[in-house]
C-alpha cells in the first residue's frame, strides 16, 4: 500500500527536525571541548600538575589548585555524603509515610535547586565572618552543602526502587529495620547510591560561585585547610580575566582537565549504573 | 477463657466450619479466634475462627481476593510495615495472642517462618542469606554457624546444589533453588510454623515438584500453612484444607473430604471450577 504524501512529508520534517536539534545540542559539546583543548594545549604538559600558580610573565602550572580542589571536593563529600545517605535512609525508609518526611523532602528540593552562590554566601556568614578569614574548611563545608541535597534525593530514589518484596522477607525473618536497611537494601541499592555521589561530586567540582566567597584563592602553596585556598574554579575564574598571555593559557588547560574530569566521572557513574543493573 | 466460651467453641467446631481433623488433647498449632482484617476501608478477613493442627500440614484455597494470603500475613503480623492495616481478634500460638502489642515482633517471627510468592534472595552470598537471621538470633562460633547453614540447606534439599559455592550470589541461583534457599534461611532459625504463600506459583513444574516433596518433608517437624491457587496441590501436599471466599472462612475440613464430600455449595462450585 502506498503511503501518502501528507504522511511521508510530515516524516522527513519531523526526522530532520529531531536530528537537526540533536546536531545542535552536540556541536556546542564539541566545541567546548575543542576549544579547551586546542586553547590550552600549549601549557597541557607534565609542569602543569608539577608547578605551582605562577606570577604573572612566569611559566607555572595549577598543582596548588588541584591539590586545593581535591582536598575540598573530598571533605565536601566525607561531610555531605555521609548525611545525605542517613537522610535519604530516612525519608525512604523510617519516615516513609509521616508528614515529617514530606516536609523533610519539600524543603530538600528547595536546597537542591537554590542558586549556588547563595550557599556560598550563607557560608560566608557562617564561617568566614565569625572566624575573620577565609578558609579551605569553609569551601569545603559550602560544596557538601550543595552535594548533600543531591544525594539525599538519589539515596532516597534508589531505595524505593529496591521492591516492598525484599523488605517483607527481611522483615518476616525477624530482623529489626535497621538491619534490613543495611545488610538487604543498602546492598541492592549499593551501586545506585555510589552513582548519586559520583554525580554529586561532578556537580560541586566546576562549582565557582561558593567558593569565590569561602576558600577564596591562594596564589602560593598552602596544605592548610585554615586559611584561603587554590582551587581550579576560581582560579581559571581569575586567571581567564587577566591580560596576561601565559595566564590565559593556564586557565584553558584547567578547564580542560576539569571538563575532562567531569566526562570522566559521567563515564564512570554509566559505568556502575549498568553493573548495578546486573 | 471460662467454661461456657469453651462450649460455645465447641459448639462451633461441630458445625464444621472451624476445627478440623484435630486429634483430641493434642493443642492447635495456632488458634484463630474472632479475627477481623481491615485495609484501610476494606474489610478483608470477616469473623474468621479457625484451629490450624501441629505438625500438619493446612492448605488454604480460595478465589483471588478471598484473603488467603491476607491470613498468612496476620499470623505473623508482616501487615504492619504498611499504615491503615489493622487486625482484631485473636491469635493464639503456644497460649499466647500474637497478636498484642505487647508481643515482641522478632520473638513472633522466630517462631512464625514465611516464604513468599516470589523467591527473595538477598543480595548475598548464598551463605550470607542463610546465616543473616542466624546471626541475628544466636551468638555462635564460626564452625557452629557453618554448621548450621549446612544443616538448613539440607533440610531443605538444596546443599548438594550448592556445597561449592556458597560464597556465591544468591541471585545467580535458578528460580527454584532461590525458593528453597528462602525456605532454608527460614527454617535455619528453627521456627514451629511455617507460611507459604503460593511458594510454588512463579516456578515451573520440576522445581514446584521438589518442593512439594520438601514440603512432606518438613511436616514432620513444622506446622505448615500454604496458600495455593493450584487445587491438585491442595489436594496432593495438605491433610486440612480451608475454602475461603469474600473474607469469611466457609469450610474448614480433612482435605479429603473438602474435595470429595464438600458439605457447602460455595466449596463445591469452587472446587468444580464454576467460578474463581
Amino acid at each position: 500500500m502506498a503511503i501518502p504524501a501528507r504522511r511521508r512529508v510530515a516524516d522527513v520534517v519531523a526526522f530532520a527536525f529531531a536530528t537537526a536539534a540533536t546536531v545542535f545540542g552536540l556541536v556546542w559539546l564539541a566545541w567546548i571541548l575543542w576549544t579547551t583543548l586546542a586553547q590550552g594545549a600549549a601549557a597541557l604538559t607534565p609542569a602543569l600538575f608539577k608547578e605551582m600558580t605562577p606570577p604573572p610573565g612566569a611559566s607555572g602550572g595549577l598543582l596548588n589548585a588541584f591539590y586545593g580542589s581535591a582536598i575540598m571536593i573530598l571533605l565536601g563529600v566525607v561531610i555531605g555524603a555521609p548525611i545525605g545517605v542517613a537522610a535519604g535512609t530516612y525519608l525512604a525508609e523510617h519516615g516513609r509515610y509521616t508528614r515529617l518526611a514530606a516536609i523533610v523532602s519539600f524543603v530538600n528540593d528547595i536546597l537542591l535547586s537554590a542558586p549556588s552562590i547563595v550557599v556560598g554566601l550563607f557560608v560566608y556568614e557562617l564561617v568566614v565572618r565569625t572566624s575573620g578569614h577565609f578558609s579551605g574548611y569553609a569551601g569545603a563545608l559550602a560544596l557538601a552543602m550543595i552535594l548533600l541535597p543531591i544525594v539525599v534525593r538519589t539515596t532516597e530514589e534508589s531505595l524505593r526502587l529496591v521492591p516492598d518484596q525484599m523488605r517483607e522477607a527481611g522483615f518476616a525473618l525477624g530482623l529489626p529495620r535497621w538491619r534490613v536497611t543495611r545488610q538487604i537494601l543498602y546492598k541492592a541499592a549499593l551501586s545506585a547510591i555510589l552513582t548519586g555521589i559520583l554525580l554529586g561530586v561532578a556537580r560541586i567540582a566546576g562549582e565557582t560561585a561558593p567558593l569565590l566567597f569561602t576558600a577564596l584563592n591562594n596564589q602560593f602553596w598552602s596544605s592548610s585547610l585554615n586559611g584561603p585556598l587554590a582551587n581550579v574554579p576560581v582560579v581559571i575564574f581569575q586567571y581567564a580575566m587577566s591580560p596576561y598571555d601565559e595566564w590565559h593559557e593556564l586557565a584553558w588547560a584547567g578547564a580542560f582537565v576539569l571538563t575532562a574530569f567531569v566526562l570522566f566521572l559521567n563515564i564512570a557513574v554509566r559505568l556502575l549504573a549498568r553493573k548495578g543493573k546486573k | 477463657m471460662n467454661d461456657s466460651a469453651i462450649a460455645m467453641r465447641a459448639a462451633h467446631a461441630r458445625t464444621g466450619t472451624s476445627a478440623a481433623a484435630m486429634t483430641p488433647n493434642v493443642p492447635p498449632a495456632i488458634d484463630i479466634r474472632d479475627l477481623n482484617f481491615h485495609y484501610g476501608k476494606g474489610h478483608a478477613l470477616k469473623q474468621v475462627n479457625m484451629a490450624v493442627p501441629a505438625n500438619s500440614v493446612t492448605a488454604i484455597i480460595g478465589p483471588s481476593g478471598c484473603g488467603k494470603s491476607t491470613l498468612l500475613r496476620t499470623i505473623n503480623r508482616i501487615y504492619e510495615m504498611y499504615p491503615d492495616q489493622f487486625a482484631t481478634g485473636e491469635i493464639m500460638i503456644d497460649g499466647r495472642n500474637v497478636l498484642d502489642r505487647r508481643y515482641p515482633l522478632s520473638d513472633l517471627r522466630r517462631l512464625v517462618g514465611m516464604v513468599f510468592q516470589k523467591p527473595t534472595p538477598f543480595p548475598s552470598s548464598i551463605k550470607a542469606n542463610v546465616a543473616f537471621a542466624l546471626s541475628y538470633y544466636e551468638r555462635l562460633s564460626k564452625s557452629e554457624l557453618n554448621d548450621r547453614v549446612e544443616d538448613a540447606l539440607q533440610q531443605a534439599a538444596l546443599w548438594d546444589e550448592v556445597k561449592d559455592k556458597l560464597g556465591q550470589s544468591a541471585l545467580s541461583l535458578s528460580g527454584g533453588q532461590q525458593q528453597r534457599l528462602c525456605i532454608a534461611r527460614t527454617i535455619a532459625v528453627r521456627p514451629e510454623i511455617l507460611l507459604l504463600d503460593e511458594a510454588t506459583s512463579a516456578l515451573d513444574p520440576i522445581s514446584t515438584a521438589k518442593i512439594e516433596e520438601l514440603i512432606h518433608e518438613l511436616r514432620e517437624r513444622f506446622s505448615i500453612v500454604i496458600v495455593t491457587h493450584n487445587m491438585q496441590q491442595a489436594a496432593r501436599i495438605s491433610e486440612n484444607t480451608a475454602f475461603f471466599h469474600l473474607g469469611e472462612l466457609i469450610e474448614f475440613g480433612r482435605t479429603s473430604d473438602i474435595f470429595t464430600n464438600p458439605r457447602q455449595q460455595r466449596t463445591k462450585d469452587y472446587i468444580t471450577g464454576r467460578y474463581g
